[in-house]
């Protein structure tokens, strides 16, 4: 649905995108992760066609941007980082005159309306001034004139930006149930919003990719494996030799908990999951198997990493040297 | 076009529900019913020729605060990202602001119509000078407006636009007096170039085409001019 290739912008004094290449596919929600100033924003406006970029190439759904704007823009609905509305028009008024910009047609245009004002929850405010709203309604505004003339895709740029906790999960929930007939690219620098929404992530650092992946592949990836972790009714030092002796384990901690109950972690290279072969041996013994489990590190332990140069110390032998280079 | 449309109403709305409309509209009708009743007061004549002469120097002033916010405003709130975003060309936006522009124009002249009522209540006016005057003073007003829009796209502060607007305008304006410093030929280009300079047929009652053409690619160039430099945007 979208392909971008060797994306560059630069500026008279700096490089704030340089060589970022990607593919999304229809009804895939890729999350663009990276801190303030990495190049979120500026990749996502080159996308949208509000700026041109230096060097490389946007195709939305077989158009290309540069050669093909208006096509490739009508497939596009888009939130920059601040809602662009207007502050004396109504809620209703305004999300009509962005279905009209888009080209829906006259007839069309108030069932329309009506339609993203349901969805977006606005509801109590259709006749209000927007000048009059809440900071997180006026980003709901935003997020609406970017879905009312149903575009195939969706560009959301920080969607969850001064919302309270309550509307954040209102407002993810709402772009999980586009994923199923748009395409959404959303950016954040906020960790858990990607591992809640994202079927692919994208880090971006300094202008460039540093990783790319499924939530869990990546944490995976980055760690150089899996870390499994369990909760058995088993004596201490025993079910401690026993996983010990398994082949790959590393980083083995147990701790011992109330009643008899304890917790184990560990870590085994990728492709070797013995979560099975664990679960028979504990079961096996008779202890008993309360918890089993495989976690990745967290996406926060991996954003800091990439993200972060002194952070590029290995904690694992595992990790991938070409990753850390770019931190 | 219903793109354009659909820009141009909302920036009408834009105007009207704001007071810049009703104020400008105001003021507007306040200096030139002040100089109306002057004019006819001293002159005794069914003409509006000198009113209409007296209005240029109103537009200079008007056409500016008008145009301003047009897309200096946008740029400064970031609600240009949304127009360049959608399917819409830069020549689209700007069309669809100018013809807000046009539209309201014709709003402040519809206002003036009462003068002309008052004359033909008063005495027997020539029609067609009248017509023709409106048609020069439109132009003039026009021009300014697109002097306006451009200016409006070199910045996203409006003070600056509109005092550029206002020298702009003005220097176009006052070209012949340069063209008499310079001599000829260069003066006769000078004064081909001035606006001013080519409303007294038309206030005369004479429809030049030759006038109409040079208001009429005047407002051409500066749109072309504009649209450029909304292109440029997308290279920042």
């Amino acid at each position: 649905m979208i392909a971008i290739e060797n994306l560059s912008k630069r500026y008279a004094d700096r490089t704030v995108v340089r060589d970022v290449t990607f593919d999304v596919k229809q009804g895939e929600i890729l999350g663009f992760l990276g801190p303030n100033g990495a190049g979120k924003s500026t990749t996502m406006k080159m996308l949208t066609g509000y700026l041109t970029p230096t060097a490389g190439r946007v195709e939305v759904g077989g158009f290309d941007m540069a050669k093909d704007p208006i096509k490739a823009k009508s497939l596009i609905g888009y939130l920059p980082e601040n809602p662009p509305v207007y502050p004396e028009m109504t809620v209703r008024d305004y999300l009509a005159f962005a279905a009209k910009l888009r080209g829906v047609p006259g007839r069309e245009v108030k069932a329309a309306v009506d339609e993203v004002i349901a969805r977006c929850i606005l509801g109590e405010v259709p006749n209000k001034l927007i000048a009059h709203l809440s900071k997180g309604f006026q980003q709901r505004v935003g997020i609406a004139q970017a879905l009312v003339h149903k575009p195939k895709v969706i560009i959301l740029d920080e969607p969850t930006n001064g919302l309270d906790p309550k509307q954040i999960i209102q407002i993810r929930e709402l772009i999980k149930g586009l994923a199923q007939d748009h395409t959404v690219i959303l950016s954040t620098h906020i960790l858990p919003e990607v591992q809640v929404t994202c079927s692919r992530v994208l880090i971006i650092n300094q202008g460039t990719v540093v990783a790319e992946g499924k939530p869990e592949e990546l944490e995976g990836k980055l760690r150089g494996g899996l870390r499994i972790e369990l909760e058995a009714r088993a004596p201490e030092g025993e079910i401690a030799t026993q996983l010990q002796d398994m082949p790959g384990v590393s980083n083995l901690l147990v701790t011992p908990k109330s009643e008899g109950l304890v917790r184990v972690s560990l870590d085994v290279p990728s492709g070797n999951d013995l979560r099975e072969r664990i679960a028979a041996e504990v079961v096996g013994r008779g202890w008993g198997l309360l918890e089993l489990k495989s976690v990745g590190l967290s996406l926060e332990e991996i954003f800091l990493k990439l993200t972060t140069a002194d952070a590029a110390t290995p904690s694992s032998p595992s990790e991938e040297p070409e990753v850390l280079t770019h931190g | 076009m219903a793109k354009i449309w659909a820009i141009a109403q909302r920036e009408l709305k834009a105007y009207f529900v704001s007071p810049v409309a009703y104020v400008v509209a105001a003021l507007f009708m306040l200096v030139s019913g002040y100089l109306f009743s002057l004019i006819l007061y001293h002159t005794r004549e069914a003409s509006l020729r000198g009113l209409f002469a007296n209005l240029n120097v109103v537009f200079l002033i008007v056409a500016p605060a008008l145009t301003m916010r047009l897309l200096a405003e946008e740029r400064q709130r970031g609600t240009i990202e949304m127009l360049m975003t959608s399917p819409v060309s830069d020549r689209d936006i700007v069309l669809g602001k100018y013809l807000s522009c046009l539209m309201y124009l014709a709003f402040l002249m519809l206002l003036t119509a009462i003068y002309p009522i008052t004359l033909a209540w008063l005495g027997k006016p020539d029609w067609m000078t009248i017509l023709t005057g409106y048609l020069g003073i439109y132009l003039l007003g026009a021009s300014f407006m697109a002097v306006g829009l451009l200016t409006s796209s070199w910045t996203n502060n409006q003070v600056i636009a509109a005092v550029a607007t206002f020298a702009i305008s003005l220097l176009i304006w006052l070209l012949p007096s340069a063209g008499a410093i310079v001599g000829q030929p260069l003066g006769q280009v000078f004064e081909y170039l001035s606006l001013l300079q080519h409303q007294e047929n038309l206030l005369r009652g004479v429809i030049d085409s030759s006038d109409v053409i040079y208001y009429l690619s005047f407002i051409v160039g500066s749109l072309f001019l504009t649209i450029r430099s909304v292109e440029v945007y997308r290279w920042r």
